[in-house]
């Protein structure tokens, strides 16, 4: 056995993840107009996901499977607590103080959907019968409302994705899904009066970016400049004329890709894009290997998840999706959403490693 | 037989494997998608973003609106934009604040003031948007600048228009000012909307009409040099100026008003009977807005809020007053609808009245009476007596509700913000507080006394019905507005709130008698100024109580904040009404030795030919 088995990591996983760590650092120093401090908090950071996902991985399934209820509902009281007593930045309340650190309560209702939705739908019949389907929607949905009245609409949106995914892998039945759909865009026009203004100006700008390009639209106009700008080849590493004459915001944050393409261009974008397809379809194998409905649905699950932060970030960096404030998992500069991501990895590695390999 | 759904493994694991591939397809495609977004982006469009970014050294920039400008009836500047050199900072484009500051310190003259609104501006301000740091530099000053501008990256000198009241105080309540924008404002406009304008109607018609005043900013293209100096515009799109103002306001009319209250305080209000216009809109004191536009310095605005006069409350729709005996001619058209009541009835005057089982007298203003009195002799010489006995007969409800009618305890819609209600008192009213109604309120209701409270305003628009017969019109600051671009006109048509119904048309004559009488009869109690009038006067003096006084109420012995507030209405002339006043002369002793002349004088103004009142105010203007 190799020291990545015995420490239960699966090797090419840890590989692609390790070179999208790599490409963060590397965006990360030039996104700060080379300032050092960034990229080295960030390698910190690493070293501590890395950590959280190394421990998470020694963790049998069957372990989680029995835990995953009970993760779901203490994220639900988290999130309960946190519209009372949360801590509120940007008019929004997410986060909860706990004076060393603060974190968001959404942030575990990205891993606990997935894995109370495939405890439970892994004890029914699957394909999932109408009244499963409603028990599972339920749970996907008390969440979600609780997220999106903090107000953080892209969280929702995103947790409810999650759950959405795990159904949708379990063998939810074609006509469910296409009824949902229907309803869902059904319920944006009745949803619509109760979003809060700087929500609705977000859709709208993506629709109209110049209508105001000094105020809503200038995130959008900028990011744009910065990708269409980097061309083919790009202008080369630290070279971003828009970051580092600092028309571009959020650089290292939620548009850190902006920098990335502007500086790398199209080819190191399809260089980028192949190495977390890999982790991708990586994680897809891993679920399509594991040996049980429970493992099966979670690894699916997570994987899809992680697919779609990439996907609804580079949507909204590019111009096609509003802006929500979704950050490119792994690469963009920040703590917490970089632990859940890592402890996600965490079980993959586990259910990967903890097979039971029947010898011939 | 077994009812146990039996788990079919093989057929979860086929269902799971094709789902699996559907999603692996759908994350190609979205993964295609978002490549081929990218290649649009990158490859098609490369070009035209690669120049954009080439020419992000071009900067949009807000161009403020010309605000739009504010004339009295007659075409005179109230309120117009003069052009002051501003010092202006790109906080982006400066390396090191305050070090920039410390060098500017030597150049020209800066305050802790001035350093403080900067940094408080700083805290909030949008991405590229210059922010002041000074107005008002002089020539020098700006000359200063500009020799040293090389070595101040990120300063601008500007010439910007400044808010600017060439009449300085006069009408300052009507007119009101602007001033910077502050953080509650910010949250409640319209940000986009006030790119670049750093000022708001605080005030008065600025306040009011700030939608039309504002204009809409218009946005340039500027490019710049590495320091982000600007270099050349590269496209503007012009603002579009605030529409100009025109107010029915007389400017010659309310300095005369303004001059005849000097050194005292109090309101004057006059209205045009036809339109319900407002051509005098006096409070005072008044106070120089001009200083608040930039922000008034703590010291001269302490001393604003501590004078004792109180220049800053607007007596005219905020001073809250006991209407004294101006109610009488009100009461008496109440009494007039009343059935059964006949105006040739007489009530003996001893100079004191009694509720029956009371022992509590209620002094006439005369102290041994007016002997017998009917309704028209009442109003003339304002007999007490008459409108004690005539309330209690009506009731405090049917006062009320007569009173109301005539807009007193409400707000009378004039186009200003901020308008107090004035008081009506009822049972009700008592009933909702916990209190019950005593009798001897009803009593006091009856010369205006007691709790029921006017404002100037309201007064004024109320002796406007009177004048007009029973039309009730909404009072009007604005005559029309301009387009400044076509100078096309929009007048402002006048406004019916209501009808006053009486029960026969005579009713009117009988009152506009008797209030002629008040001015030029022989025992009016106004008929100092009406013996030399050439036109006739419709009015009605009052003086109201500030203290309980009984007996021993001596006026030279009062101090001045406890004497009797003055009170006149009218409307000239009586047969043909041009114009309705009210004057409320704060602790000016009696009605017809301190309101009733200033009325006089407005009337004489407004209905004699005219002397270039005008025309030498605008000379005083200059001269300042």
């Amino acid at each position: 056995m190799t020291v990545l088995q015995r420490l239960h990591l699966d090797k090419p996983f840890f590989y692609g993840v390790l070179v999208l760590a790599a490409l963060s650092l590397l965006i990360l120093y030039s996104a700060s107009a080379g300032e050092a401090r960034v990229a080295v908090g960030q390698g910190l950071r690493f070293v501590a996901g890395f950590a959280v996902m190394l421990l998470v991985a020694q963790i049998p399934p069957h372990q989680l499977a029995r835990w995953s209820l009970h993760v779901y509902l203490i994220g639900l009281v988290l999130l309960m607590l946190v519209l009372v007593v949360g801590a509120s930045g940007k008019g929004a309340q997410r986060w909860i103080d706990l004076g060393l650190f603060s974190f968001q309560p959404s942030e575990i209702m990205k891993l606990a959907i997935p894995m109370a939705l495939a405890g439970y739908l892994s004890r029914r019949t699957l394909p999932p019968q109408l009244p499963v389907v409603a028990v599972a929607g339920a749970l996907i949905l008390i969440p979600t409302l609780l997220i999106a009245r903090q107000p953080d609409l892209g969280t929702a949106v995103l947790v409810m994705m999650a759950g959405l995914c795990t159904l949708f892998l379990a063998g939810m039945r074609w006509r469910v899904i296409i009824t949902m759909l229907a309803a869902i865009a059904a319920l944006i026009p009745m949803v619509w009066p109760y979003l809060h203004d700087y929500q609705k100006q977000r859709i709208l700008t993506l629709f109209s970016p110049e209508a105001d390009p000094l105020g809503a639209g200038y995130h959008i106009i900028q990011s744009m400049i910065a990708v269409g700008s980097g061309g083919l080849y790009g202008k080369g590493w630290l070279n971003s004329s828009q970051t580092h004459l600092e028309y571009l915001p959020e650089s290292s944050t939620d548009f850190v890709f902006a920098v990335f393409a502007e500086e790398f261009g199209l080819i190191g974008i399809l260089l980028m894009f192949a190495a977390y397809l890999f982790v991708v379809m990586r994680g897809f194998a891993i679920a399509f290997h594991a040996q049980d409905s429970y493992t099966r649905l979670l690894a699916g699950g997570l994987t899809l998840t992680f697919f779609l932060y990439f996907f609804v970030n580079i949507g909204m960096v590019t111009g096609i999706l509003p802006v929500v404030g979704v950050p490119l998992p792994i690469i963009s500069y920040g703590g917490s959403s970089l632990v859940t991501l890592m402890a996600a990895f965490g079980i993959l590695m586990s259910i990967q490693t903890h097979r039971k390999i029947l010898q011939a | 037989m077994l009812d146990i759904p039996l788990r079919d493994y093989f057929r979860e694991t086929r269902v799971f494997t094709s789902r699996l591939a559907i999603a692996i397809v759908v994350v190609l495609l979205m993964t295609l998608a978002l490549v081929a977004r990218l290649v649009y982006l990158q490859i098609i469009n490369h070009r035209h973003f690669a120049t954009l970014s080439q020419e992000n050294r071009i900067h949009p920039r807000p161009i403020p609106p010309v605000r739009g400008r504010i004339f009295d009836r007659n075409g005179l500047v109230l309120a117009e934009n003069l052009p002051v050199f501003t010092l202006e900072i790109i906080p982006e484009q400066v390396a090191d604040m305050s070090v920039l500051l410390e060098r500017l310190a030597g150049i020209v003259q800066l305050r802790p003031r001035d350093i403080e609104n900067f940094k408080k501006q700083l805290r909030r301000r949008p991405h590229f948007e210059s922010l002041t740091l000074r107005t008002h530099l002089n020539d020098e000053e700006a000359a200063r600048i500009a020799v040293n501008r090389p070595h101040l990256d990120g300063v601008e000198l500007q010439a910007r228009l400044q808010r600017h009241y060439p009449l300085g105080g006069l009408g300052v309540h009507a007119i009101g000012y602007v001033g910077r924008i502050n953080e509650s404002e910010l949250r409640r406009i319209d940000q986009s909307a006030y790119r670049g304008t750093q000022h708001i109607g605080k005030l008065g018609v600025e306040q009011r009409y700030e939608d039309l005043l504002l204009g809409g900013v218009g946005i340039e293209k500027v490019e710049t040099n590495a320091h982000g100096r600007a270099l050349r515009t590269m496209a503007r799109i012009a603002p579009d100026a605030g529409q100009n103002l025109y107010l029915n306001l007389d400017a010659g009319l309310q300095a005369i008003a303004e001059k005849a209250l000097s050194g005292r305080r109090g309101a004057v209000i006059a209205l045009e009977p036809a339109t319900g216009n407002v051509l005098v809109f006096a409070s005072m004191p008044t106070y120089d807005p001009n200083p608040f536009v930039n922000g008034i310095d703590p010291d001269s605005y302490r001393l604003l809020l501590e004078d004792p006069d109180k220049p800053l409350i607007n007596r005219a729709i905020n001073g809250q007053y006991a209407p004294g005996s101006t109610i009488k001619p009100f009461l008496a058209l109440a009494a007039m609808q009343a059935v059964g009541f006949d105006p040739s009835q007489t009530v003996m005057c001893p100079g004191w009245f009694r509720l029956p089982g009371s022992r509590r007298r209620f002094r006439d203003w005369k102290k041994f009476g007016h002997k017998k009195v009917d309704l028209h002799e009442a109003i003339v010489q304002s007999c007490d007596v008459f409108f004690y006995t005539l309330a209690v007969n009506l009731g405090i409800d049917y006062m009320h509700d007569f009173l109301s009618s005539l807009g007193f305890g409400a707000r009378t819609g004039i186009d200003m913000i901020g308008e107090s209600k004035g008081l009506v008192p009822s049972r009700e009213w008592k009933r909702a507080r916990g209190e019950v109604w005593y009798r001897g309120e009803t009593v006091v209701t009856g010369i205006g006394q007691g709790p029921v409270l006017i404002t100037p305003l309201q007064l004024a628009v109320a002796v406007n019905t009177l004048a007009n017969r029973g039309t009730r019109l909404k009072p009007r600051m604005l005559r029309s507005i301009e387009d400044p671009q076509t100078k096309v006109l929009q007048q402002i048509v006048l406004e019916r709130i209501g009808e006053i119904k009486v029960t026969d048309t005579r009713h009117w004559d009988m009152l506009t008698a008797s209030m002629i009488d008040v001015v030029h009869g022989k025992k009016g109690t106004a008929r100092r100024i009406g013996w030399n009038a050439s036109y006739k006067i419709a009015g009605k003096t009052g003086t109201a109580q500030v203290i309980n006084q009984d007996e021993t109420y001596d006026e030279k012995n009062t101090p001045e904040h406890l004497r009797d507030h003055a009170l006149f209405i009218g409307f000239a002339p009586a047969e043909d009404p041009q114009i309705a006043v009210a004057v409320v002369v704060e602790n000016g002793g009696h009605g017809s030795s301190a309101a009733a002349p200033i009325a006089r004088e407005l009337m004489d103004a407004y209905l004699l030919p005219r002397e270039k009142i005008t025309a030498s105010l605008a000379q005083d203007a200059t001269n300042d």
